[in-house]
């Protein structure tokens, strides 16, 4: 067992509705017990679906346990049929079908419906989301292609335009809608056509066609990785390897895919700022800005590289819970210097950030609100994501627009050079003091560790509301191993005088030192002891 | 004495006797773990530890939005591969997992292990833990538990099982005291205006189930007399009345006719004379029948469809039907408790079609051709009936906003109108 309070990650079955809900003429019949349509919401709420998803549940209850549970679900496979018409047929069972072991797969299979049917083997106590998603949409595509493959050692035939399939975009995934028009325009400058894009918008007749494209753009491997992978196999078609999340990834992705294309390697950069945004003196202050990077593995690895090349911060951290990529994470992280976090426990994510304490987050959902607590400055940049990250404007990550989009979302919370450094002089300023918050981000913001009263516990607050967070301790006080190390008041003051988006890092170490050699009380001296020590 | 006697202007049949459509089918709601959400702020010293799967955190996780983070008291302990092999070996990762927690959070007073569909089906006798924890943690802390899951419990339900969990924890009132004890998680704000009401009324003493803390919990003994402050309490209640306590039947406190009638079937139990009644309730049902007239206006014959999630509808509809003037185009409720809702039954007008259980198609199909003006629905059909062009109140707000009493009841009629008038409002 493990003690969870947040999973970055749904259970599989989510990863199939992502699926499902991405593509047109499926529909997903999901052996399940009432409550399981909770995930309904997440997407006709978070990604403001307009539809419901595809997905019929069983709802068996506990009267029903006694045997009849197989012939609720045959009952709901035939009315979903008979409902909706679908192309095809997704069958499978949530964690608690699971375990009631009524084979979804076979019984719909004696039902003998004119469509394709493909049974889901998604392993609930084992597997997770993204796993689901990349299984379901393995399946789909066997299923769907599979009766066109040719015979092994055909030879393909060339077309006179090369053409490519884009695999990968799903219903509820981080910004998805706005990449693929973006990878789009990169394919059209190429002269590349496309056949064929999937999951999302496609229907069971178009992945049939998957074959008559000559190559595979892979735009998120979690998902797409293991469809493209029997592509390749099957068809001979060459994949992606590179995520054009970045300028320099975009370069190298438009290089690969033109080099498979057997086309030369152009790219319309007319609209591409953030070269020079990144170069102009106003953001020379982002140099070497400390910066922590934890996310799914695509978007996290690629984050390392634009935050360290392309914008001139220093990756102090990159982690990530794809667990299914641990290889590439360790690998990314080994080129930027810095230990790989692999983990799925948010708790090891929030320890990480509060003993680095970075300048700079970029994460998930929940690295906002771990951030927001330590009062570091974040921007998301992979799933989980809340409702404000399916945003109506155009917001894409990959691509020309995509490095724009990137620059904008990282700087904007930190705070402008000029603000900067007048806080740093003016700190008694009334205006420009210790507490103030990037001016840009208006009065809500909060300002510090520890300084937000926590507000009384309501009794029945809105789900949505914004509830207080723990306190974080008496900042006064650091009790570690058994030393308790009490700030002096001199030492307490002086600490108010170093500018606040390095005074956490300055307390920490002042107080590590203090516990090391057994220092019971901060003073002034200890103070600048320490810091000579780790200016070292 | 009869409280049925003292409601104002019954009408001589209502829906007391009237067929109910009973559906089976997929069920678009929540399962019973989602009353944790509330449950936790409600008791805050206690911690809910769930036993499940992935599924089961996830879903705590999207009900409970970004309240997550705040600390919460509540966790999933998530049932695996490992786990599953023998079930010997799950006891003993509970008791890990168990003391992991209570060493990390030595502030909890009262634990509850709360059963999932995963835990019933793989028959893991969370209550034989409990008593186990509980001997091993006492004094310091009580381990009990409850299941919330889909399979036996539809979203409040959860409520009803934790509380009824707490029924025998209960400590005994010595002799027969009489003593009120209002059940059901209310919003603070509402507990504090409902005793200074029965204050008035010359009822008491007053306690309140869940109580704030969990050391706190109200004594109870045949003196003991009971009433539900919320429709979903059928266990609990059973639970009540095999400790002694006698329940007051009433409807219940939702609108300024359900409060009064709420209140003063409490009142004639503690023999308050009639003129006494009258003159504590006046100054608040006078203030809130003004604050329901500007409400009335427009939402006045405008036709409501219920979809099940809550047992809230019915004493809904009623408060919609008679104090705003809606028509009630389908009132569907997840289980109908006929007893706990005989007096809201008298008073629903009579031929409205009452619907029980589910069959989440068939009933999309009857809200379309009903076309009703405002369409009272969980999250997951909202915006696409929005989308068809419905105008919809999503239900689970009704839930978590104080709506109970007098001075929240244009606060609740708000909640019905404010969709209407978004959607004339809007011109894109």
């Amino acid at each position: 067992m493990q003690l969870a309070v947040w999973t970055y990650e749904g259970p599989p079955h989510i990863g199939a509705m992502r699926i499902a809900t991405a593509m047109e003429g499926v529909h997903y019949v999901l052996h399940a017990p009432q409550g399981d349509t909770y995930a309904d919401l997440l997407f006709t709420m978070i990604e403001r679906r307009s539809k419901r998803p595809p997905v019929t549940y069983t709802t068996f209850q506990a009267q029903d346990l006694g045997g009849d549970t197989a012939n609720l679900f045959r009952d709901a496979v035939l009315d979903a049929y008979d409902r909706f018409r679908p192309q095809a047929l997704l069958v499978g069972a949530s964690c608690t079908a699971e375990l009631i072991q009524d084979d979804p797969g076979g019984l719909a299979k004696t039902l003998g419906l004119p469509i394709p049917v493909v049974p889901l083997e998604l392993p609930a106590y084992q597997r997770k989301e993204n796993w689901g998603a990349s299984e379901t949409f393995y399946q789909l595509v066997r299923a769907c292609a599979g009766p066109h493959v040719p015979p092994p050692g055909t030879k393909r035939a060339r077309g006179a335009t090369p053409r490519c399939n884009i695999l990968g975009p799903t219903a509820l995934g981080f910004r998805h809608r706005d990449d693929v028009p973006e990878v789009e325009r990169l394919l059209e400058t190429l002269g590349i056509e496309v056949n064929v894009i999937a999951p999302m918008g496609a229907t069971p007749a178009d992945l049939a066609r998957l074959g008559d494209a000559d190559f595979n753009v892979v735009l998120y491997p979690e998902v797409a990785g293991q469809a493209a992978s029997w592509l390749k196999r099957s068809f001979g078609q060459p994949f992606t390897t590179i995520v054009p999340i970045g300028v320099g990834a975009t370069r190298d992705f438009v290089a690969e895919v033109a080099a498979l294309a057997g086309v030369p390697a152009t790219t319309a950069t007319g609209t591409l700022r953030l070269p020079w945004y990144s170069r102009s003196v106003d953001s020379t202050y982002l140099t070497n800005k400390r910066v922590f990077i934890f996310g799914d593995a695509t978007h996290a690895i690629a984050a390392a590289r634009v935050a360290s090349q392309e914008l001139g911060f220093q990756v102090v951290g990159l982690g990530s819970y794809s667990r299914e990529f641990g290889r590439e994470i360790r690998a990314a992280a080994a080129t930027h210097g810095v230990e790989p976090l692999i983990t799925d426990d948010y708790l090891e994510v929030e320890q990480q950030i509060a003993a680095l304490q970075p300048e700079l987050v970029l994460g998930t959902q929940m690295e906002r609100h771990v951030a927001k607590r330590l009062g570091i400055p974040c921007a998301v940049i992979s799933a989980p994501v809340h409702v404000q990250d399916f945003p109506a404007r155009h917001s894409p990550q990959m691509g020309i627009e995509g490095a724009n989009v990137l620059f904008d979302t990282w700087v904007h919370p930190l705070m402008m050079g000029l603000e900067e450094h007048l806080l740093g002089m003016f700190r008694e300023d009334f205006e420009f003091n210790d507490s103030a918050s990037p001016s840009h981000l208006g009065h809500g913001a909060p300002s510090q560790l520890g300084k937000e009263a926590a507000p009384a516990a309501q009794p029945l607050p809105a789900p949505a509301a914004v509830t207080p967070h723990a306190a974080a301790g008496d900042p006064s006080a650091a009790v570690t191993g058994t030393l308790v190390v009490t700030w002096g008041a001199d030492a307490e003051k002086e600490l108010k005088k170093i500018p606040f988006f390095v005074r956490g890092k300055a307390r920490r170490n002042t107080e590590r030192f203090a516990q090391e050699r057994g220092i019971g009380t901060i003073t002034l001296e200890t103070l600048y002891d320490a810091k000579a020590h780790f200016s070292r | 004495m009869s409280a049925a006697a003292a409601l104002p202007a019954v009408p001589a049949h209502g829906c007391g006797d009237a067929p109910v459509l009973r559906e089976r089918g997929q069920r678009e709601v929540f399962c019973g773990l989602t009353g944790i959400v509330w449950l936790h702020r409600k008791i805050q010293d206690a911690f809910f530890l769930v036993v499940g799967s992935r599924t089961c955190a996830h879903l705590l996780q999207s009900a409970a939005g970004v309240m997550i983070f705040a600390e919460p008291r509540f966790a999933t302990a998530i049932i695996d591969e490992r786990d599953l092999a023998g079930l010997a070996d799950c006891n003993d990762e509970l008791d890990r997992v168990v003391t992991r927690l209570i060493e990390r959070r030595p502030d909890i007073k009262l634990l509850f292990l709360v059963g999932s569909c995963p835990s019933e089906v793989i028959k893991l006798d969370l209550s034989r833990a409990a008593q186990r924890l509980s001997r091993r943690f006492s004094p310091g802390v009580r381990v009990l538990n409850y299941s919330g899951s889909g399979i036996e419990t539809t979203f409040t339900q959860g409520e009803d099982a934790c509380l009824a969990a707490l029924v025998p924890e209960m400590p005994a009132e010595p002799g027969t005291a009489r003593s009120l004890l209002v059940v059901g998680a209310l919003a603070e704000v509402v507990e504090d205006q409902f005793l200074r009401l029965f204050a008035a009324l010359g009822v008491g003493p007053v306690r309140f189930l869940p109580s704030r803390r969990a050391a706190e919990l109200p004594p109870i003994g045949p003196g003991t007399r009971y009433i539900l402050a919320q429709p979903f309490l059928g266990d609990t209640a059973r639970a009540l009345d095999a400790r002694g306590a006698t329940r007051i039947a009433a409807p219940f406190p939702l609108g300024v006719e359900g409060t009064t009638a709420w209140l003063t079937a409490a009142a004639e139990v503690w023999g308050t004379p009639a003129g006494r009644i009258a003159d504590a309730i006046a100054p608040a049902a006078t203030r809130a029948r003004a604050a329901l007239g500007r409400i009335r206006e427009r939402l006045s014959g405008k036709s409501v469809f219920f979809f099940p999630d809550s047992q809230l509808e019915i004493p809904l509809a009623r408060f919609l039907s008679r104090e705003l003037g809606m028509r009630l185009a389908e009132v569907g409720t997840p289980y109908l408790h006929k007893q706990h809702l005989a007096e809201e039954l008298a008073m629903l007008p009579e031929g409205t079609l009452l619907s029980e259980g589910q069959h989440v198609e068939r009933q999309l199909d009857r809200c379309r051709a009903e076309k009703p003006d405002i369409a009272v629905c969980g999250l997951g059909l909202a915006n696409p009936l929005e989308a068809e062009g419905m105008t919809t109140k999503w239900s689970i707000e009704l839930v978590f906003t104080p709506i109970q009493g007098f001075d929240q009841a244009a606060d609740l009629a708000e909640l019905f109108a404010r969709p209407l008038v978004r959607r004339a409002k809007l011109m894109v």
